[in-house]
């Protein structure tokens, strides 16, 4: 009973929602305020989420199940990152042996879902963006993997989350060392590609394929998505900070972190153009594996 | 009224498309709508890329035979509820292509119209006040 309540409510689905569609709101407004605007209002995406849930869903033929499963599947996996990650903040003792490998495959489903739901729609500019999303998937996922071994490493070879926060909590966060420090900037800049944002919003680029994978959904289905696009904007830096940066996990510093991680992310995506696919795992496989590889060199050497 | 009509009010989501015959110059007039200087996403208004997410079929220009199967079609592709919108005298009777070969009627003889701007090309502040209006009625104000 203890465990439904925090899956739907507290650290799950309808606090990391709420704080998702709040972020998003942030991402909207400053993006406005970049460009000279006044930008929309606080409570604007919870009323384009309450929209769409009125409008009809329209199902194109094709593979229905997937179809209609696919952004269910995004948004259950993405509320039991939110649900471990926030007991685990809470209490790091709580943790169980292997969930960091757990929550590094959850973070992959949301992809898995656009990827699966794109191509049961039959759109042709969807697998556009279906292609395009599976080589990002193998392009940034490389490099984030290695980035999260370092600090695997740092903390004496542990796989439990629960543990490596602990561990920074013990000696100091993991960006203060120098293998820490390049394993974070790695993990930044893999997460502006989870997220499908600016410069790495190949899959979804609205001007060149009306927004890829997403071009057939509509109705309660697209809110889905939408909710859980919001939601990993708000995991993926607390996940980061948890890995990373997690000497102090009161609340206030948790606030003043995930702030600066959030600014930090909007000011990628308004400064950069979008890159072409080759481009892209041109420059995950090149220079940030190869910053990732120094990373865990390093931590190997104790630095 | 409902609240899936207030949040519908509250954030338009629209998709722009042009038939045909048209000199593009209310496209430009509505480009300049999107520019910050009028800013409407401050209203929630939105320019998306796929009909299926968008909430208003925003029209411009004079059918053609070509475009009159495609625009029915998008119409009904439209998740509901939904609203069109006529931009231009072209969009509304034809205007300058009144005469034309290839122009056999009016939009709104093809497909349902909710809001129709005149003008050739209407200014934006008259597509603010247009909306407007439009949202009035849904409201039931009027
Ligand atoms: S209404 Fe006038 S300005 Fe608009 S497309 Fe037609 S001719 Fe051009």
């Amino acid at each position: 009973m203890g465990l439904l309540l925090n899956f739907l409510i507290f650290p799950g689905f309808l606090f990391s929602a709420i704080i998702g569609l709040f972020a998003s709101w942030i991402d909207r407004k400053v993006t406005a305020r970049i460009q000279w605007r006044i930008g929309p209002p606080w409570y604007q995406n919870f009323i384009d989420l309450i929209k769409l849930l009125g409008k009809e869903t329209i199902i194109p033929r094709g593979n229905k199940f997937t179809f209609l499963f696919a952004p269910l599947g995004g948004v259950i996996s993405i509320t039991l990152v939110a649900t471990i990650l926030g007991k685990l903040l809470i209490n790091p003792t709580q943790s169980v042996l292997g969930d960091l490998i757990v929550v590094l495959y959850l973070l992959i489903i949301p992809a898995l879902a656009m990827i699966l739901g794109g191509s049961s729609s039959g759109n042709p500019l969807a697998s556009v963006g279906v292609s395009r999303e599976m080589k990002l998937v193998l392009a940034y996922e490389f490099p984030f993997i290695l980035s999260v071994l370092t600090m695997v490493i740092k903390a004496g070879n542990t796989i439990r989350l629960g543990q490596i926060i602990t561990y920074q909590m013990d000696y100091g966060s993991g960006v203060g060392s120098l293998s820490g420090m390049l394993a974070f900037v790695v993990a930044v800049l893999c997460m502006q590609a989870k997220l499908g944002l600016v410069p790495f919003d190949i899959s979804e680029a609205e001007q060149e394929i009306i927004s890829g994978v997403f071009i057939e959904y509509s109705g309660f289905l697209l809110a889905m998505f939408k909710l859980m696009k919001s939601m990993l904007l708000y995991i993926m830096p607390l996940f980061l900070i948890s890995l990373y940066w997690a000497e102090n996990i009161g609340i206030y510093s948790l606030i003043g972190k995930y702030v600066f991680l959030l600014v930090i992310i909007i000011l990628i995506k308004n400064t950069s153009p979008r890159l072409r696919v080759d481009q892209a795992l041109r420059f995950f496989w090149g220079p940030v594996t190869l910053l990732a590889s120094l990373a865990v060199i390093l931590a190997m050497l104790g630095r | 009224m409902s609240l899936k009509l207030k949040a519908l009010t509250k954030s338009l989501w629209v998709f722009h498309l042009c038939i045909g015959g048209s000199c593009n110059n209310c496209d430009i007039e509505i480009l300049d709508l999107l520019t910050p200087r009028y800013d409407v996403e401050r209203f929630g208004i939105m320019l998306v890329g796929s009909i299926r997410h968008a909430d208003v079929l925003l029209i411009t220009g004079s059918l053609t035979y070509k475009s009159a199967v495609r625009a029915k079609r998008l119409y009904e592709q439209m998740p509901k509820p939904g609203v069109v919108v006529a931009v231009g005298s072209c969009a509304l009777g034809r205007g300058i292509f009144k005469d034309g070969y290839n122009t056999p009627c009016p939009l709104d003889e093809l497909i349902p119209v909710d809001l129709y701007i005149p003008g050739c090309p209407p200014k934006p502040e008259a597509m603010i006040a247009g909306i407007v209006k439009l949202v009035e009625k849904v409201k039931g104000k009027r």
